[in-house]
């Protein structure tokens, strides 16, 4: 699209999409956000992207096939459950892991929920891209 | 030993994300063989613990019973996965030789597995919001498989596949809402305990027949069976094969789990209805593949009314028709899962699946045809095959309780069956060729035959063995039918501290 007000917008725009949707992936564990929502986020930047500049400059941002971005999403959210079974545990149970922890403080607690979140981040990234990316090369 | 139940469900996706990583190299589709062949040693190890132990039950994430996700496997789960796993491996190695690498590029093999991982979760699940959601999976990637190569049929059979699909799903949900509104949970061990506490027993009525209507479309039964004629003929063999053989019987395994698990309050209204059900659906579907020409469609209308029989097992819901009931459907998986294999090499040689324009397999390909009459009789009740002795359990249990006419459908409709199986073999067998074609068999590549012989002889083994030596088998389906109609030991193991 010849747009000068797209692109000039864009550039402010996907930037600050891509950051928006980490800061809702990690603030996601207590407050409202998570993997699905940072997601469709971070998909929304490259759409935007793709809109302004053509598909083929978006592939190219992206670097990697969004097919294969969603499958190894798909694989990290498995291995965070799989975890669990090197703490003896049932497969997706949570393991924690605090860093700095002291008695009166928890320090920075990291979990195979985020894990979790970070796969299920990518996978509806990668899906969400695959599709947008194929219907706007067909049309 | 919660990681034995879980372990079924984990390989299949873990061989998806490898395999389509791998896509675009030879390697993929060994891949999915790998993965297939461990599910089947998972499933084995699986079905062990459950011969020795009884049921059992694990938590998700270790959140206790009624609130968590459960897995369980009881006895009829147990063997749905090894059945799965023994079809899966089936057709992953026949794929070896059947898709072309256009279409692994497509992502074949992590949509098969996907698929596997959908039909396994639905199995070993004990709640029901979670069946709902492998449902989900298995429709998604199955839409994606029927679909894969685009030709013009196939999005038309794909489309009313979701459509009436997503009817049934809509339905289902519904049905889970309501039920989870009246009784507070949806753990069907919980459930099982909870319906009979309902005050108002004629909405529960409602819901069980609306979840008979949502699994009822999935399980293909009449009057709701459109869909599967309509798409089942037109993917890749390996495709139609995986189709024909599981997914149906999720929908039957499903039926078999909540009519006998929650809604058994009232059997006199609920089974009568199946019973009706059952018996037009196998009259139905066996006059509408007498009207077929096609190898594939006539493969698939049989598909409808073979559920019929396995409805029939449910709905006169006594131990013996129950024991018919899992008989059938572990005999039928195999049978005709094989059958369509034997349609794709029958397609390769010929040139084509139109009975009307092919011929002359017998006289150039006599070992194909030993290939398709084991299946094939089995499928019609010839005895000593294995389908012969799922028809004598479920016409005897018909008999024991004076079913006199529904015992006389099931034998009419088995004479049917016999009928279409000659034509296919008259038309594809015996008739010369129209064209002059001499489908040998040697005239497939070599490096492609194995592939493609390899599962049919399997499953046609194990066809024989079934129907050779059927006591062990039966007497694992009255154990089997016993835990389904004492639900106890079920209700025990998910609910009573099990970790």
């Amino acid at each position: 699209m010849n747009s000068i007000i797209l692109l000039a917008g864009t550039r402010l725009l996907v930037a600050l999409l891509l950051v928006f949707s980490i800061f809702m992936l990690l603030r996601g564990h207590n407050t409202p956000g998570g993997g699905f929502i940072g997601g469709l986020i971070g998909a929304t930047g490259f759409v935007v992207y793709a809109i302004a500049c053509g598909t083929e400059q978006a592939r190219l941002a992206l670097r990697v096939p969004p097919e294969n971005v969603a499958m190894v999403g798909l694989g990290i959210a498995l291995f965070a459950g799989v975890m669990a079974i090197f703490f003896g545990d049932a497969f997706f149970t949570g393991q924690w892991l605090f860093i700095g922890a002291t008695e009166d403080d928890k320090g920075l607690p990291l979990s195979s929920v985020l894990v979790f979140d970070i796969g299920v981040y990518m996978v509806v990234m990668g899906s969400i891209l695959t599709l947008t990316f194929a219907l706007e090369e067909g049309v | 030993m919660s990681w034995l139940l879980a372990f079924p469900i984990i390989i299949p996706f873990a061989t998806a994300v490898i395999a389509f990583l791998n896509r675009d190299k030879p390697t993929g589709r060994w891949w999915s063989v790998l993965g297939s062949l461990l599910l089947l040693l998972a499933s084995g190890a699986l079905m062990v613990r459950v011969l020795q132990e009884g049921v059992v039950a694990a938590q998700m994430g270790q959140w206790a019973a009624p609130f968590g996700i459960t897995l369980v496997a009881d006895l009829l789960s147990a063997v749905m996965v090894v059945i799965t796993a023994i079809t899966g491996l089936a057709v992953a190695v026949y794929a070896l030789a059947d898709i072309d690498t256009a279409k692994e590029k497509l992502g074949y093999h992590a949509l098969f597995q996907v698929l596997i991982a959908g039909v396994v979760g639905a199995f070993l699940t004990g709640d029901l919001f979670n069946l709902y959601v492998w449902f989900e999976v298995m429709l998604i990637s199955s839409f994606g498989l029927l679909i894969l190569g685009g030709s013009r049929e196939q999005i038309d059979g794909g489309i009313k596949y979701v459509a009436l699909n997503l009817v049934s799903t809509i339905l289902f949900l519904s049905g889970v809402g309501l039920l989870y509104g009246m009784t507070g949970t949806l753990n069907m061990a919980d459930l099982s305990l909870a319906v009979e506490e309902v005050e108002n027993q004629g909405l529960l009525t409602v819901i069980a027949v609306m979840f008979m209507v949502a699994f009822g479309v999935k399980a293909a039964v009449f009057p709701l069976f459109f869909w599967l004629p309509a798409s089942y003929h037109t993917p890749a063999f390996s495709v139609s094969a995986v189709f024909a053989g599981l997914l149906t019987k999720v929908g039957v395994y499903a039926l078999i789990r909540m009519f006998t698990l929650v809604f058994d309050h009232d059997i006199g209204f609920t089974h009568t209805i199946l019973l009706w059900v059952a018996g037009f659906t196998m009259v139905t579907g066996v006059l509408g593949a007498a009207a077929q020409q096609d190898f594939r469609k006539i493969l698939s209308f049989h598909i409808v009314s073979q559920i019929g029989y396995m409805i029939l097992g449910l709905a006169l819901y006594t131990p013996l028709a129950i024991v018919g009931a899992v008989f059938y459907l572990v005999h039928h998986i195999v049978v005709k899962a094989n059958l369509f294999l034997v349609a794709g090499v029958a397609q390769r040689l010929t040139g084509s699946t139109d009975l009307r324009r092919i011929g002359g397999l017998y006289k150039s390909a006599p070992f194909l045809g030993f290939l398709f009459l084991i299946p094939a009789f089995s499928l019609a009740g010839f005895p000593p095959l294995s389908g012969f002795w799922a028809k004598y359990l479920l016409v005897k249990a018909a008999l024991d309780i004076d079913a006199w006419f529904i015992a006389f459908v099931a034998l009419a409709v088995g004479l049917l069956t016999i009928f279409s199986m000659t034509k296919i073999w008259g038309e594809a067998f015996w008739k010369p060729h129209p064209d002059g074609v001499e489908p040998k068999l040697n005239k497939i590549d070599r490096a492609d035959l194995w592939p493609l012989l390899l599962p049919i002889a399997g499953l046609a083994t194990l066809t024989v063995i079934i129907g050779l030596s059927p006591e062990p088998f039966v007497q694992f389906a009255e154990r089997a039918s016993d835990q389904l109609l004492n639900p106890q030991a079920y209700v025990a193991a998910v609910l009573g501290g099990a970790s």
